[in-house]
């Protein structure tokens, strides 16, 4: 596993504070009581099974959704209750991959890079241009992709270019929103080799939301399980494989954990 | 970058050029890098020591400096710089762009002109396409003609409720309000020659033979044409036609087919509705504005007018119908992967029916003139 050089070991001042947050749709309660500290410039991953509200939690972080109840604090600012500037000077400091990219479909690659750009801030269209092309390039799409539209490309194509969009203004948080789900497993690997080199050169904090075992093994410092409505744990790897719970049980040693697990400790040893 | 706690105070970036070497500081932040212009034309060196914060912006202004300013040789070191800058400058310069970007052309002349030809290229393609796929769609009616069992009953009476019985209480309002209009302007008109009761001729004549169908077709593309446009668009671009196919399916007979027969049935209809209701207007108006009463208006109009009248609106209905549901099936499936292409064709849709409605309602125009009705 992979040090971040940037965790601090205690939890005094978190980029992210979730405390007692309840939400529901209707009379289905997705979150009764979730408490997550994400630390600062550590990658976090959100795992749960289907429908526990991975997704609903993130999207109640960046203020998509509103939470029935609780408190969320970003930077220390409350998203819930601030002032629509406090939040545009918020909104300036994340950038959120949606799963399938999300990208703009009547924009091109680079045009979709430039938009945060072009929205927040006044440089001149040239400087603007060379910097989503540099952005372009470091999440590893080729140069011919700058001028496709979403539509021709493929699915982790799409995933890289929401990714660039999303690093666009070189934020302090991303969110990503199962990064590799649908990607081949060497696509996946890239990727995750991706956020682990681009959270190192632009200390980003990533808040990840995946089922993806190996990333969770090869890039994230602290995991969070989410079940029974609330996070049930927060560690690292080793922590994850102590807890005696069912559900964290079957999905830290299944097969497939098993499997990945013995990939990363052999990449360790080489 | 902005590991230094959580202040959002920006320390504005700096520059000067200390023994032939120019030395940075402040924070190079993609906002503050913009503004930051330097005249220095050749130095040995940049200095970052004394950089506080530097985002991606700023390691290309470092890196752009240091290529701009070694003249011939090359680019000049850059020194100073911590372990995670030197990352991020290490990075952003494995990414630099290459130089050859395809830009945006300038339009000319020529590519007006070609643009000219491609359209009209286009709508003759267009001709060809809606042509063939209006055969696909007759095949697949035939063929229901052979094998009932195949029209989808269902699917066939919901659209019947969303294109016809919906539809019902807008064409109703249309119809009389054009009955109103129609009654008032012409009464002023015919007062002046003391033929006010030539009145109930002309409303009837004008809506029974033209404006009713014609105005309820009109109403039923922007409607209904521009539903199947975009019911079938956005099922085209989340595959669902592509799965279809798969399956075995004919997407022309489980969407066009039900979609064209509800509107060749209930076209008709409306039609009928929008007569009566016309007519009732028409009567109305008379009444109050001529003091024609609604016995003398309809005394007149059994006398005066034929079914021929009546006949000639209706047969046109479901002619109509056919190119209202065959332009609107046709630009739905030709819709691509984007969201606007959807926006684009569902306008398209719209205008060309209601456009090819009014070219065939001439067209019937001149028919019946010449076969005498």
């Amino acid at each position: 596993m992979r040090n971040s050089q940037n965790s601090a070991a205690d939890d005094s001042d978190p980029i992210i504070r979730v405390r007692g947050l309840v939400k529901k749709f209707g009379d289905h309660v997705v979150h009764d009581g979730v408490d997550l500290d994400v630390r600062r410039g550590e990658i976090i991953g959100i795992v749960g099974g289907s429908g526990t509200g991975k997704s609903v939690l993130l999207h109640q972080i960046v203020g998509l959704l509103k939470p029935n109840a609780g408190q969320i604090e970003v930077f220390g600012k409350s998203v819930r209750d601030t002032s629509e500037e406090e939040y545009r000077a918020i909104r300036r400091r994340w950038g959120v991959m949606f799963q399938d990219g999300a990208l703009f479909s009547s924009l091109t690659v680079r045009q979709n890079v430039e938009v945060p750009m072009r929205e927040q801030l006044d440089m001149p269209d040239d400087l603007r241009e060379t910097l989503a092309g540099i952005k372009v390039r470091m999440v590893g799409l080729p140069d011919n992709a700058q001028g496709k539209y979403p539509s021709d490309l493929s699915g982790g194509m799409r995933k890289r270019a929401g990714f660039a969009r999303a690093i666009s203004l070189d934020p302090e948080i991303v969110f990503l929103d199962e990064p590799t789900a649908g990607l081949d497993p060497i696509g996946a690997a890239a990727f995750d080799t991706l956020i682990g080199r681009l959270q190192a050169a632009l200390g980003l904090t990533v808040f990840m939301v995946t089922h993806d075992l190996d990333s969770l093994h090869a890039i994230c410092d602290r995991i969070a399980v989410l079940a029974e409505k609330k996070v049930l744990a927060v560690g690292t790897m080793a922590e994850m494989l102590e807890i005696d719970h069912p559900w964290v049980r079957e999905y830290f040693h299944g097969p497939r954990a098993r499997a990945a697990l013995k990939t990363t400790d052999n990449d360790e040893v080489r | 970058m902005t590991q230094g706690g959580n202040d959002t105070q920006t320390d504005p970036p700096r520059i000067a050029v200390d023994e032939g070497r120019v030395v940075l500081s402040g924070d190079l932040l993609i906002d503050g890098v913009a503004a930051l212009s330097c005249d220095v034309d050749t130095a040995q060196g940049v200095d970052i020591k004394q950089v506080g914060r530097m985002d991606t912006a700023g390691a290309w202004f470092v890196l752009d400096l240091a290529g701009r300013i070694g003249g011939q040789g090359g680019t000049v070191p850059i020194t100073g710089a911590s372990d995670v800058q030197q990352l991020l400058l290490d990075t952003v310069s494995a990414n630099m762009p290459g130089g050859d970007v395809p830009q945006a052309k300038r339009q000319s002349i020529a590519d007006v002109i070609e643009g000219v030809g491609q359209s009209v290229h286009g709508s003759w393609r267009l001709v060809i396409e809606v042509t063939g796929f209006l055969g696909q769609v007759m095949a697949a009616l035939a063929t229901l003609v052979i094998h009932p069992r195949r029209l989808r009953l269902t699917s066939l009476v919901h659209h019947m409720q969303e294109v016809g019985l919906k539809a019902v209480p807008i064409v109703t309002l249309m119809a009389f309000l054009i009955g109103v209009v129609l009654a008032f302007q012409g009464s002023v008109q015919l007062r002046q020659f003391g033929a006010e009761v030539f009145v109930v001729d002309l409303i009837a004549i004008a809506v029974l033979r033209e404006l009713g169908i014609l105005l309820t077709a009109i109403i039923i593309a922007g409607r209904s044409g521009s539903a199947f446009t975009a019911a079938i668009g956005s099922m085209k671009m989340r595959e669902e036609v592509d799965a279809m196919r798969t399956l075995g399916l004919d997407p022309v007979q489980i969407l066009v087919v039900p979609r064209v027969l509800a509107l060749i049935i209930t076209l008709p209809i409306l039609g009928l509705i929008a007569d009566v209701s016309g007519l009732v207007g028409g009567a109305m108006m008379s009444w109050i504005e001529l003091g024609v009463s609604p016995s003398v208006f309809q005394s007149r109009l059994v006398a005066n007018i034929n079914l021929w009248q009546f006949s000639v609106g209706i047969i046109k209905a479901p002619f109509f119908a056919l190119i209202i549901g065959v332009i609107g099936c046709y630009e739905g499936l030709k819709v691509g992967g984007n969201a606007e292409s959807l926006g684009r064709l569902t306008s398209t849709s719209v205008v060309v029916s209601i456009f090819l409605v009014i070219v065939a309602d001439a067209m019937f125009s001149i028919f019946f003139a010449l076969v005498g009705v």
